[in-house]
């Protein structure tokens, strides 16, 4: 029974290459937000924290529908950047990358924030008074103590994008090949006759994702943690 | 000799730091029971607090000067600092915590120097280990190693041995003992300990509720002051 299909292959590798470019991409910019929610007091921080976590409350139809309005073709930024850039996320899969990247990102944030915080100020100190500017002070010391939570939020993130539905079908719809996930064609083998037991392989594998997922983040925290404080 | 000007103010909660003083001595020992005012006055030094009000300069260089709103960062300053934690960095080892500071400040390897700190404090042994695996009396040995190779112009050494045993303390004492007698950098050591104070400092300033009553040489630490 476990023979994949063409179609479910397509689906598999796109949802893998969604996800890794949405946590690849996302990844820096979720540094420097978590450093300056855990770091910096500025002016409208309560807003850029409200903003950040608001993917995780909103239905994703909502979400979604807002990326739409934004990112689509008629869109302001997305009219914008297609005729400056020539990038286009409406139904493509970039799109689809885009609206995982929005959905995970309170995912891939809350995890290095809080390791973030848990580095000893104390130690930045030290750094500084050893000569260390503060973007140096960052890279040598904050940013390496903070490594097992970059690893976790990285892992967090890339598991919620390859499951992301609701947010990624509004915005950039189920098309073959270009925007339908492993979750869209679950969701398509679903609604036709005789569909469950391709729908039932396609669980299978997204299951044996999301463990072997988890396992490589166990992995690489530990190993992370161990050079870190080099027992 | 390297002189070094503190006139500053400082309002701590309900409490004012109001202190003044000008020391040219190889060590100058900020004396004072806990809540003096010490740990604020040396964290101004090193830049990693600011004034209020008031003025701070080492050898005619201003780092603090209220008036015209200067505040030189700490890592341009040049001065080193030993915490009385030690504040090792944990993700790294030994050697490397050592040139830290050379390679934040863009310094040449300076073999004969490395050599030098490494047998004066004994370290040599514990180059490939981490943090975690040191004793409190190594930590705080390589703790003033790595400020030392930073060629700081200054030393600040903030009750170096404040969270170590007697044991310990005698066996730290007189690695800062010969680093003053070398008299390569000149020194700020706190403490409120009369004993360590009389052995190592060369000039005192005594501090009392933020406020100093005294200055002058170690003969100002008599059994009666100490009282």
């Amino acid at each position: 029974m476990f023979d994949l299909s063409p179609e479910d292959w397509t689906a598999i590798l796109l949802s893998l290459r969604v996800a890794a470019v949405a946590t690849v991409v996302a990844t820096p910019l979720g540094i420097a937000v978590a450093w300056l929610l855990a770091r910096r007091d500025f002016w409208g921080k309560a807003a850029l924290d409200a903003l950040v976590y608001l993917p995780l409350v909103l239905p994703p139809v909502v979400t979604g529908y807002l990326l739409l309005l934004t990112f689509g073709r008629k869109g302001l930024v997305g009219a914008w950047l297609a005729d400056t850039l020539g990038i286009v996320f409406a139904f493509r899969w970039t799109g689809a990358a885009l609206a995982c990247g929005v959905m995970s990102f309170p995912l891939l944030v809350r995890p290095i924030r809080l390791s973030i915080e848990a580095v000893d100020r104390k130690l930045e100190q030290a750094a500084s008074t050893l000569g260390a500017a503060p973007w140096r002070v960052f890279l040598t010391v904050t940013l390496p103590l903070a490594l097992p939570g970059i690893v976790a939020g990285m892992v967090l993130g890339f598991a919620k994008a390859i499951g992301e539905f609701g947010a990624t079908i509004t915005f950039v719809s189920n098309i073959p090949g270009e925007t339908q996930t492993i979750s869209a064609l679950i969701y398509s083998l679903t609604q036709t006759p005789d569909g469950d037991p391709a729908a039932l392989r396609l669980v299978i594998v997204s299951i044996a994702i999301a463990m072997a997922a988890l396992i490589a983040s166990e992995i690489l925290a530990r190993r992370a943690t161990r050079r870190l404080h080099g027992y | 000799m390297i002189v070094l000007s503190v006139d500053i103010v400082k309002q701590l909660g309900e409490f004012t730091l109001a202190a003044s003083f000008r020391s040219d001595g190889l060590v100058t020992g900020l004396f004072g029971n806990s809540g003096a005012g010490k740990t604020s006055i040396i964290n101004m030094i090193a830049g990693l607090t600011e004034l209020d009000r008031g003025r701070i300069s080492l050898d005619g260089d201003i780092l603090d000067d209220s008036t015209s709103h200067l505040h030189v960062p700490p890592h341009r300053r040049r001065i080193g600092y030993v915490f009385q934690d030690a504040r090792l960095f944990p993700h790294l080892s030994v050697r490397q915590n050592l040139d830290y500071g050379r390679r934040m400040n863009g310094l040449n390897h300076d073999v004969s120097a490395e050599r030098h700190t490494i047998d004066l404090l004994d370290i040599g042994h514990l180059l490939d280990r981490r943090s975690a695996q040191l004793s409190g009396g190594e930590r705080q040995r390589v703790a003033l190693g790595r400020a030392l190779l930073a060629k700081p112009r200054l030393l600040l050494l903030d009750e170096p041995l404040g969270s170590l045993d007697e044991e310990r303390k005698a066996e730290i004492l007189p690695y800062f003992i010969r680093l003053r007698d070398e008299a390569s950098v000149p020194m700020v050591f706190v403490s409120h300990d009369a004993g360590e104070m009389r052995r190592l400092a060369t000039n005192v300033v005594m501090l009392k509720r933020g406020k100093v009553v005294a200055f002058g040489g170690i003969d100002l630490l008599t059994p009666a002051i100490q009282a």
